[in-house]
C-alpha cells in the first residue's frame, strides 16, 4: 500500500517547494518619506460582513459558555449577528424571537482551531495548489499565508459541518524557521479570502523549531543543517529586524515589516515546537530579542514543562495523542493536555489536518479522558475552552468571539448531544448569526465550486 | 490448548514467567458485545478456558473452578482486529534506520515479505495493545512497483511469538499511485499486473525452465505471484475510483481464481452493487471525506455505511502511526453518529462494533472457515482475545482496563505510560526526573 492520502501533516512537512521568493518593492520608498512600517496600513482588507439571520432563542439545552461555565437547561439569545442573552430557564425571551427548542441538546461556541492548512495546502492535494511552505529561504517573513489560501478549498466545508468550525488561522507550513503572516478566518464560504477574512483580527508570524528546517534546508547543502544553525539564523533575523526598526524605512522591507510588527507586539508569534528543552530555549531566544511567543503549537512535550509555559503565559497547542511518527514526537503521550491543565497551564487543541479539524471536539474529549485516568478530573465546561475560548484568546480575538457572553459575535454550535460523545454532531451553525449549517435542511450546507457536479454534490460528506 | 498457551505454560513451568499463563476464567455480569453484529448484551458472561473462548453472552454458567471476575458497570468486548497496518515495521516513521516498511532500493517487490522483520516489542505494538488492538494484519507500503509484498497476520501479545500467518496477503496498488509506480499511468499499471501474473503462471507450469528473455520479475517474484493466482494466497488491492474499482473487478473474467481484497474504495460508493455482487470484501478508511485526490472526489463519511447497504463486507483498517490502529473504536462510534442524521448512511452499533473486530478477522482469513483460526468474535472456539473495557467501547471516554489474549492477561504499560507516571508531577527540588523511575 501507500502511505494514507489526507494526512497532510507529511505534505506540510516534507514537500519541497519551488516558488519563486518575492523581491521587496522598494520602487515607490522615496527617502524623503520616512514613513512607519505599513504595518497597519492592511493593503488586503476583509470585505466579510455578517449575512444575514433572524433574531434567535436556543432554548433548553445544556449550554457550555466556553470559558469554564455550563447552564443547564440554558437559554441562548442572539439577535443582529450578536449574543444578547445566556440564561437559565427563567430567562424571559422578547417578542420577535424565534425559539428553537432546544432540549436534549447541547450549546457551545463556535469551533475555533488555531492551527489549520486548509486553503494553503487544499483538496485535492496536487502540487498545483500545494501552496504552503515556501522553502526556498529559511526565513521568508515577507510571505502572507491569505494570498496563497483557496478559498474554494471543500475542506473549509467539512470543518463547518462536521466539525462546527467558525473560526480558524491559517498558517504557513513549518519548513521555514520563519515561514510567514498567518490569517484568521471566518469560515464562511466566498469567493475571495478577502470575503472570509476575520474584520480586525491580529496578523501571527509562523516560526518552527526542530527538525523541519534544517532537514530542509540541510538537504540542500545549506544554513541552517543542525538545531544551532536554526538559532543562529533566527537571532541574526531578528538582530536585523531590530536595527531595521530603530531605522528610517527608507527602503522598506517586507519581511522585516512583519519582524518589526512581532517586535512592537502588533503580530502574534505562532511557533511550531515539539520538544522541551527546544522551547525553552525560545523562550530565552524571545526574550533576548525583545519578543514574546503566543502560543507553541504541536508541543508534543510541553508536558514537562507546563510550569515554565504557564509562568510565560504561554498557550500550548496540542493533539490529543499523535506521537512517533517523527523523532522529535517520540515523547508525545495522550495525557499532554490533561497535565498542562492542571499546572494550570493555558490548553488549545489542534489540528494540523483537513481531517482532524472536523473533530476537535472529539479529540479534547480523548485527552479529557486520558486525564481523567490519572486521576486528573477536567469538569466537561473547562474542556470545550480548549476549541473554543483558549483558541481564541491565543490568536487574539477573545475579546469578540469564543465564548457566549453578551455582545460578543454569534459563533454558534447547537450540537444534537455532548459534544465530548463520539455519539454527536453539529445540528446547526451560526456564523455572526447566519445559519450556514443546518443537518436537518439538505440546501443549508455550503458546497464549493470545485464540487459542483461532481458525485456526491450535496452530501453532508 | 493453543500454541500460545502452550508457549505460556512452557515458560511458566520454566519460572521465567509465571504471570504469562494462560488463565481459565469468567467475566460475569458485564454488557457484552460479541462483535458478531448484534446489540449488545447486558448482564452478560464470558468464558474463556485453555485460551479459547467457551460460552459468551446471556444466561451462561460459570463452571465449576474458573475464576470469576465480577464485570459490573463495564463492558466485554473481543479484541479489536486492525486491518492493514503497519505495525511492527518501523519505531519511528521519519527515522528512516528504523522503519522497514517500504524498500524502495529493493531489486525485488512481489517476493517481499514482511513476517521475518515484524518486531512484538515495538512501542506500537504496546501502544496498540493498551488500546485493546489484539490482532492485526501487517502490510507492506510499495517501493517502486505497483507490488508492495506480501503482509502477516499478527496478534499483539507481549511474547515472542507475533506473526500467526507470514505471507497471508500480496498487496498490489492501481489507481493513481499504481499509475506513477508503473511508469506514468493507469494503462502501464494494468499491463504491469497482467504480465507479472502471465510470468507468474508460466515459472508455476514450469518451474525449471529457462524464463522467457524478456521476463521482467525477478524469479522470486514470479513465484511469489503464483499463488496468488490461483487463489491460495489473497490480493490486495489499493484502488479508489469508481471506474478502477470496476477495472479491478473485471480482472476476475481474465484471472477467476483470484482471491481480491479492495484497500481503500473511496468511491466503493458509486459502484457498492459491482462489489458486493463480485462478493469482493473492502477494507477502508471511513472517515476520509475529502476529495483528496482526482481519484477521490466522490470521498464522503457515507461510503461505508452505502456499501453495507448494498450488501459489501466492509472493515475499517488502513492504520499507520498517523491513523493509529487505537482510533479504530472512535471511527466506528462516529459511523453511528451518522446514523441519527436524516438522509445519512451510518451504522448501527453492532455493526459499527463489527466492523474493526469479527468483519476485519474474516477478511484477513481470520473467520474460523474450515477450522480455521477464528478471532473477532466472542463465540465458542474463538481465540481467548477478550478486552474488559471501563463503559462503551465506541465512547470517547472509554478504555481497556484489562487486556488478554490467547487468554492470557497482557501487560499494558509502555514508553507512554511510564512518561506519564514520571511527569505527573513536575517536582524537581530534590533531584532531576530522570532519577524519578
Amino acid at each position: 500500500m501507500t502511505r494514507s492520502p489526507g494526512l497532510r501533516r507529511w505534505a506540510s512537512l516534507l514537500v519541497l517547494g519551488t516558488a519563486l521568493t518575492l523581491s521587496a518593492n522598494s520602487a515607490d520608498a522615496k527617502k524623503e518619506d520616512k514613513k512607519p512600517a505599513l504595518i497597519a496600513a492592511n493593503p488586503y482588507p476583509s470585505t466579510y460582513k455578517p449575512y444575514p439571520g433572524t433574531p434567535t432563542a436556543l432554548v433548553g439545552a445544556t449550554v457550555y459558555d466556553g470559558r469554564g461555565g455550563r447552564i443547564d437547561n440554558g437559554v441562548v439569545l442572539f439577535k443582529d449577528g450578536k449574543l444578547v442573552g445566556i440564561g437559565g430557564a427563567d430567562m424571559a425571551i422578547p417578542d420577535g424571537f424565534t425559539k428553537i427548542d432546544a432540549a436534549g441538546k447541547f450549546v457551545t461556541p463556535g469551533v475555533i482551531d488555531i492551527h489549520s492548512h486548509l486553503g494553503v495546502y487544499p483538496s485535492p492535494g496536487v502540487d498545483a495548489l500545494s501552496d504552503g511552505n515556501e522553502m526556498t529561504s529559511p526565513t521568508t517573513p515577507d510571505v502572507w499565508a491569505e494570498h496563497s489560501v483557496w478559498p474554494q478549498d471543500p475542506g473549509f466545508t467539512r470543518a463547518l459541518a462536521n466539525g462546527g468550525v467558525t473560526t480558524l488561522e491559517i498558517l504557513p507550513g513549518s519548513g521555514n524557521l520563519i515561514g510567514g503572516r498567518a490569517v484568521t478566518l471566518k469560515n464562511v464560504p466566498s469567493i475571495t479570502v478577502q470575503g472570509m477574512k476575520f474584520p480586525g483580527a491580529p496578523y501571527a508570524l509562523k516560526m518552527a523549531c526542530g527538525e523541519n528546517p534544517k532537514r530542509v534546508y540541510g538537504g540542500k547543502g545549506q544554513k541552517p543543517s543542525t538545531r544551532m544553525g536554526n538559532f543562529s539564523v533566527d537571532r541574526q533575523a531578528w538582530i536585523d529586524a531590530r536595527k531595521y526598526m530603530d531605522g528610517d524605512h527608507a527602503d522598506r522591507d517586507l519581511g522585516k515589516d512583519t519582524l518589526e510588527g512581532v517586535l512592537k507586539g502588533e503580530i502574534l508569534v505562532q511557533n511550531h515546537c515539539y520538544r522541551a528543552d527546544e522551547m525553552a530555549q525560545v523562550i530565552d531566544m524571545s526574550k533576548e530579542m525583545g519578543y514574546k511567543v503566543t502560543a507553541f503549537h504541536h508541543a508534543v512535550e510541553a508536558y514537562k514543562i507546563a510550569d515554565l509555559l504557564r509562568e510565560n503565559d504561554i498557550c500550548a497547542a496540542v493533539w490529543a495523542d499523535w506521537y512517533g511518527f517523527k523523532m522529535e514526537a517520540y515523547d508525545g503521550i495522550p495525557e499532554n493536555a490533561a497535565l498542562l491543565a492542571n499546572a494550570g497551564t493555558c490548553v488549545v487543541i489542534h489540528s494540523d489536518d483537513e481531517n482532524g479539524i472536523q473533530r476537535l471536539n472529539q479529540e479534547a474529549a480523548k485527552a479529557q479522558a486520558d486525564g481523567r485516568r490519572i486521576g486528573i478530573d477536567i469538569p466537561d465546561a473547562k474542556v470545550v475552552s480548549w476549541f473554543t475560548y483558549n483558541a481564541a484568546k491565543a490568536m487574539g480575538i477573545g475579546d469578540r468571539t469564543g465564548s457566549l457572553e453578551s455582545g460578543k459575535m454569534t459563533d454558534v454550535v447547537l450540537w444534537n448531544g455532548n459534544p465530548l460523545s463520539v455519539y454527536s454532531r453539529p445540528e446547526k451553525v451560526w456564523v455572526d448569526g447566519a445559519l450556514l449549517f443546518d443537518a436537518m435542511d439538505p440546501k443549508r450546507r455550503p458546497v464549493s465550486d470545485f464540487e459542483l457536479g461532481q458525485p456526491g454534490e450535496g452530501d453532508v460528506k | 490448548m493453543s500454541r500460545r498457551a502452550i508457549l505460556a505454560a512452557a515458560l511458566a513451568a520454566a519460572a521465567f514467567s509465571p504471570a504469562a499463563f494462560a488463565q481459565d476464567f469468567a467475566i460475569t455480569n458485564a454488557t457484552v458485545a460479541t462483535g458478531d453484529g448484534s446489540a449488545p448484551i447486558a448482564n452478560g458472561t464470558v468464558v474463556v478456558r485453555g485460551g479459547k473462548v467457551v460460552a459468551a453472552g446471556a444466561g451462561v454458567a460459570v463452571p465449576a473452578g474458573v475464576q470469576s471476575i465480577d464485570g459490573t458497570g463495564k463492558w466485554v468486548t473481543p479484541g479489536l482486529f486492525a486491518a492493514v497496518t503497519d505495525l511492527g515495521l518501523l519505531d519511528v516513521e521519519g527515522v528512516k534506520d528504523s522503519n522497514d516498511s517500504e524498500a524502495d532500493e529493493s531489486p525485488f517487490n512481489a517476493a517481499l515479505d514482511v513476517s521475518p522483520a515484524v518486531n512484538p516489542d515495538s512501542e506500537h505494538i504496546a501502544v496498540s495493545r493498551e488500546g485493546g488492538v489484539t490482532r492485526a494484519t501487517v502490510s507492506p507500503y510499495n517501493g517502486h512497483s505497483i507490488f508492495a509484498g506480501q503482509g502477516a497476520v499478527i496478534d499483539l501479545g507481549a511474547d515472542p511469538d507475533a506473526v500467526t500467518r507470514a505471507r497471508a496477503f500480496q498487496f498490489v496498488q492501481l489507481g493513481e499511485q499504481g499509475a506513477r509506480l508503473a511508469g506514468g499511468s493507469r494503462v502501464a499499471a494494468h499491463v504491469a499486473l497482467r504480465n507479472a501474473l502471465r510470468e507468474a503462471r508460466e515459472l508455476a507450469a514450469s518451474p525449471n525452465a529457462a524464463r522467457s528473455p524478456d521476463a521482467l520479475l525477478t524469479r522470486a517474484d514470479a513465484a511469489a505471484l503464483a499463488q496468488v493466482i490461483d487463489g491460495r494466497q489473497p490480493l490486495y488491492v489499493g484502488v479508489e475510483r469508481a471506474s478502477d474499482i470496476r477495472s479491478v473487478l473485471a480482472l476476475k473474467t481474465e484471472f477467476p481464481r483470484l482471491d481480491l481484497v479492495l484497500v481503500g474504495a473511496t468511491e466503493g460508493w458509486l459502484v457498492a452493487g459491482d462489489i458486493a455482487a463480485a462478493k469482493v470484501p473492502v477494507i477502508t478508511m471511513p472517515l476520509r471525506d475529502l476529495p483528496s485526490a482526482f481519484e477521490a472526489l466522490a470521498a464522503t463519511q457515507f461510503n461505508v455505511g452505502r456499501m453495507k447497504k448494498a450488501g459489501v463486507k466492509v472493515a475499517i483498517g488502513m492504520f499507520n502511526t498517523s491513523n493509529q490502529p487505537r482510533y479504530a473504536p472512535q471511527e466506528a462510534g462516529n459511523l453511528v453518529a451518522l446514523g441519527k442524521l436524516p438522509g445519512a448512511a451510518g451504522l448501527t452499533w453492532g455493526e459499527a462494533f463489527a466492523a474493526i473486530t469479527s468483519v476485519p478477522a474474516e477478511i484477513s482469513g481470520m473467520g474460523g472457515r474450515n477450522g480455521g483460526v477464528r478471532a473477532g468474535v466472542l463465540a465458542p472456539g474463538a481465540v481467548g482475545d477478550v478486552v474488559i473495557w471501563d463503559g462503551d467501547p465506541l465512547e470517547l471516554s472509554s478504555a481497556p482496563l484489562e487486556v488478554f489474549i490467547d487468554g492470557v492477561k497482557q501487560p499494558l504499560d509502555n514508553h507512554q505510560s511510564r512518561l506519564r507516571q514520571r511527569y505527573k508531577s513536575l517536582d524537581r527540588t530534590y533531584l532531576p526526573k530522570a532519577y524519578d523511575w
